[in-house]
């Protein structure tokens, strides 16, 4: 039986409900897997006997009557960014080639406790520094509507797991877009939650006061369903906020776009996206108005520096997240044969384990942090964040939600920006301030342009109110009525 | 360095130092700074360790809420201001004992500023102002192994314990004291000792200097007056005893001051300190400081300490020692001298205690500074480790005074209580030791004494009273000690008849 193009919420329903078995529906995500799996690279580790032996549990516990949790049965990918208890955790760098975790991150954790079934971890940009997974060190993964194409990155292995139909579910994480720019690339709903929101704990930090857990699916309601398992507090993460999980559920489950304030961001709409871009974010506007929604221009003039800024906190907090991959304690070890001290060790380790975009992101922080540059560069930085947290302020009082393509482009050719970081760090222009102030975003797709590249369009609302990004995108998915084949 | 030594006299009257002391507290809470590993001390290597303390990836850390307290209260008995609102930063460096690359530390938003703490030397006060204490976590340990030094030069390999990382310190930095003149290194160790007594009296850390709880890197620099500019200054580490602190000191002026005297200059530089041969040597190079590249650590939120939260922590603070001291001299009517013996005798809680049992503090003191001190100095074991406790004393001080027993059987009590035999009643009971109180008996013995000496009682018969302490001395020795003497003197002088 084919379950490739049942919803996440329907399979769960389907399992619990003994119409079909969870082995059923691992064993077909499995096969799909083995099938394209081949071309597209989106998986580093498939656990084909862990998947099935969580499968055969759950079926078990279906069968003594015990009471199976939300996802139970459900299969999920993993970015390999999370810690997997016993699963080599990567995070896509020949650093961790060989690292096995003895603990699971918090949200691989409530996975397993909601009954989800761990099909195995995907390919993405090292230490997610990238925009198009070519950064991986274990080979880019390739965009399924065009395998000529990137599916876009840091967590483009997610992003294509669901897009392929290889899992219902996929968790990625966003740092300064990598959820909400695959997802548009792949034509999935991909969400980065309010900062503090979902917890850190076990997630390998690339730069902690930006980065945040999120869910990759086909459809809001599915990514509203793996949200609600993954967030709440949690005590190992202190930036994790004690508070309930916004009802992102119910939002997506009853949506109403009436009279919801749409702010359009005045600042990320025009020259530098593409032609086709801003002709289906404006249909997907108009689509809005026509069914009630008010449409409101908003101004963010401090958006202009939010990619300096970005390109000034990420790398100096990263330089600092990754000086622990030294050869010491863990990882790759490279050098030692007796005659070197530790230092040479670290240093030849280093350069043997780290790639050229992880090497520059650590200069770049490293300078940025230096005594007597700190002023000028991370703490001018810091105040241009305070700015666009105003910004935000000030336009969610004349909207409710707010509105950007999410992305300037569809997927561009593989290899074509390898050489040119900066054109490559464009690419997350309209994402990074959301995670510059911490506010919760959503991209869901909105068609696709003339050679046939999905667009999504970015909503983004105020901290901890998670649901309205629900509300208006299950509105729109509703209103566009485009189903993500491809 | 073909200079001849300079003498420590010499040098301070050539030269004035200037002093900066950074004493680093290891806190005795039960768990780490950032995750819930124990602190014992002395684990096999690597058994007290987590993914937190060991910077596995993608854990995180959660500050410890009782070292927090510890910190504020710590601020609290130096006279600091408690920050409302105060933040943890990184200091970003390479080392194999640290197992994130960077120490999780506070920088420019300490939770203590501005504090004081008053010392005395030979009667003189000393205000040492104190710039800040902050919280910080402490390292792992580098073994070097096969090597002959245990040093890093000339090791075959390096071993690293964790059980150390993560454990909660905090670092306490004064300003720059000066104005000390010669006394300095005095002044340093009187302000070490009374932190360390105010850190004992707070119960926060088990401050022991020989197992690193307690650590003080001392900085001296010279100037050639008081009015001069700061001189280059030297650090030294490895001052691991009260002792050292001054030793150290004093040997740094003297070698500062013959640099500068030969015409060299002072390098600003890490030195050690070595007990063996009591000298400082030159250890890592401070030329060119090291850039930390500090910054806010972004996986912890602000400590935010509420006005009422340090209210309450400054009204349960204990008194301060040294208030308790000038309390307790004039409760107890001792002198200068007497106190400081009793001080440094480490007597002071010993002797309080065994007061408020009801002992009087002559008493007290004569037992605890006399036999009981004696005791500890032969064995080696700290007086308050002895094998009896204040109530002990206050019991055996008690019979006397009552007229059960004399000194010279006290001390027989604390050889029983000593020896695991019991309280002092049961001592008492089992030993027999009863003060011979009857007159019958005692006549019997102060007769025999008379007739078996009547050359001597002639002698006192005859007015020379002071004679009958040979007599006295015969029935003490009869009586095998258990008579009261006194009432023996007074039997002796009436039966022969004397007054």
């Amino acid at each position: 039986m084919s379950f490739h193009y049942t919803s996440a919420v329907d399979l769960a329903d389907g399992i619990a409900t003994g119409e079909y078995s969870a082995r059923e529906v691992t064993t077909a995500f499995l096969d799909r897997i083995a099938e394209t799996d081949g071309e597209l690279n989106a998986f580093l580790l498939v656990d084909t006997a862990g998947a099935l032996a969580t499968a055969d549990a759950i079926d078990a516990a279906r069968a003594d009557g015990e009471a199976l949790g939300p996802l139970a049965g459900v299969p999920v990918a993993v970015k390999d960014v999370l810690a997997t208890r016993g699963l080599t955790t990567t995070c896509g760098s020949r650093m961790l080639e060989d690292w096995v975790p003895t603990y699971d991150a918090t949200v691989t954790a409530r996975l397993r406790e909601a009954g989800a079934v761990i099909v195995g971890k995907t390919n993405m940009d090292e230490f997610a520094m990238g925009s198009s997974t070519e950064n991986s060190a274990f080979g880019p993964t390739r965009n399924p509507w065009d395998t000529q194409r990137i599916p876009g990155g840091s967590s483009g292995g997610s992003a294509v797991a669901v897009a392929a139909r290889q899992t219902p579910l996929s968790l990625g994480t966003d740092t300064g877009g990598s959820i909400r720019q695959p997802a548009a690339m792949c034509g999935v709903v991909g969400v980065k939650p309010t900062y503090g929101g979902v917890s850190r704990y076990g997630l390998v930090a690339l730069a902690s006061s930006l980065d945040q857990v999120g869910p990759f699916a086909t459809t809001v309601t599915d990514a509203a369903l793996l949200h609600s398992v993954i967030g709440g507090h949690d005590p190992r993460d202190s930036t994790s906020i004690d508070a309930a999980v916004p009802p992102v559920l119910r939002a997506a489950r009853h949506a109403d776009i009436r009279g919801v304030r749409v702010g359009v961001v005045k600042q990320l709409t025009g020259d530098g996206f593409q032609p086709a871009v801003r002709g289906l974010f404006q249909q997907a506007l108009d689509a809005l108005a026509a069914a009630g929604a008010e449409i409101v221009e908003v101004d963010c003039p401090h958006f202009e520096y939010a990619l300096a800024a970005y390109y000034l906190i990420l790398p100096s907090e990263c330089s600092s997240n990754l000086a622990k991959f030294d050869s010491v304690r863990y990882g790759l070890r490279v050098g030692d044969d007796g005659s070197r001290s530790v230092e040479q060790v670290m240093s030849m380790t280093r350069e043997a384990g780290f790639g050229p975009e992880v090497k520059r992101r650590i200069m770049l922080g490293t300078y940025a942090l230096s005594s007597g540059y700190y002023d000028a560069y991370y703490g001018q930085a810091q105040k241009v964040r305070t700015l666009i947290a105003r910004d935000f302020a000030d336009a969610f009082h004349d909207a409710d939600v707010l509105a950007t393509p999410t992305a300037p482009t569809t997927a561009f050719p593989l290899g074509e920006k390898v050489d040119d970081p900066l054109s490559m760090y464009l690419q997350d222009i309209a994402t990074i301030p959301a995670n510059l102030a911490g506010v919760p975003a959503m991209s869901v797709p909105i068609g696709q342009d003339e050679s046939g590249l999905p667009v999504g369009l970015q909503f983004m609302a105020p901290a901890m109110k998670d649901e309205r990004l629900y509300n208006a995108g299950a509105a729109l998915e509703a209103l566009i009525g485009w189903e993500s084949r491809p | 360095m073909g200079v001849p030594a300079m003498s420590y006299e010499q040098a301070v009257a050539d030269f004035d130092p200037v002093l900066g002391l950074e004493v680093h507290v290891e806190l005795n809470t039960e768990t780490k700074m950032f995750c819930g590993c124990p602190t014992t001390f002395g684990g096999q290597p690597n058994s007290q360790v987590c993914p937190v303390c060991l910077g596995m990836p993608g854990s995180l850390p959660v500050v410890n809420a009782v070292a927090v307290e510890s910190a504020i209260r710590i601020g609290l008995a130096l006279n600091c201001s408690i920050a409302p609102w105060s933040r943890f930063a990184r200091k970003n460096y390479f080392y194999p004992d640290m197992p994130k690359n960077y120490q999780i530390s506070q920088y420019d938003e300490p939770i203590c500023v501005d504090g004081y703490l008053d010392v005395e030397v030979d009667g003189q006060t000393y205000r040492i102002d104190i710039e800040r204490a902050h919280m910080e976590e402490d390292t792992g340990k580098s073994l070097h192994m096969g090597g002959a030094t245990g040093r890093i030069h000339g090791a075959d390999y390096s071993l690293v314990d964790y059980n150390r990382a993560g454990i909660p310190l905090i670092e306490i930095v004064t300003k720059p004291i000066t104005d000390t003149g010669a006394k300095a290194p005095e002044v340093a160790r009187a302000y070490v000792t009374a932190l360390r007594d105010i850190l004992r009296g707070l119960n926060v850390s088990d401050v022991r200097m020989e197992q690193g709880s307690l650590r003080c890197d001392a900085n001296v620099s010279l100037r050639p007056d008081r009015e001069a500019p700061f001189g280059t200054r030297t650090e030294t580490k490895n001052v691991n005893s009260l002792r050292s602190v001054e030793r150290a000191l004093r040997f740094e002026i003297e070698r500062q001051a013959q640099v500068l005297r030969a015409g060299g200059t002072i390098v600003q530089e890490t030195r050690h300190w070595h007990e063996d041969t009591a000298k400082t040597t030159a250890g890592r190079t401070k030329e060119e400081a090291e850039d930390y590249r500090y910054f806010p650590e972004p996986d912890l939120a602000p400590v935010a300490a509420s006005e009422e939260w340090v209210e309450q922590l400054r009204s349960s603070l204990p008194e301060p020692p040294a208030q308790q001291r000038a309390r307790l001299q004039q409760a107890w009517g001792f002198t200068d001298l007497e106190m400081r013996d009793v001080i440094n005798a480490d007597a002071l809680d010993l002797i309080e205690q065994t007061v408020a049992l009801g002992a009087s503090s002559a008493g007290a003191k004569k037992w605890w500074l006399g036999e009981l001190a004696r005791r500890s100095n032969d064995s080696g074991v700290p007086l308050a480790q002895l094998g009896i406790d204040p109530k002990g004393v206050a019991r055996i001080e008690s019979l006397i005074a009552e007229g059960a027993l004399n000194d010279k059987m006290g001390r027989q009590v604390i050889d029983g209580v000593l020896a695991g035999e019991g309280s002092p009643d049961e001592v008492v009971a089992v030993r027999g030791l009863v003060l011979v109180s009857d007159d019958g008996a005692l006549i019997v013995a102060v007769d025999a004494a008379i007739a078996q000496n009547s050359d001597v009682a002639d002698k006192v018969r005859s007015g020379k009273v002071a004679a009958v302490g040979a007599l006295v001395g015969a029935v003490m020795k009869a009586t095998r000690g258990q008579a009261d003497a006194g009432r023996v003197r007074e039997l002796l002088l009436e039966r022969l008849g004397v007054q």
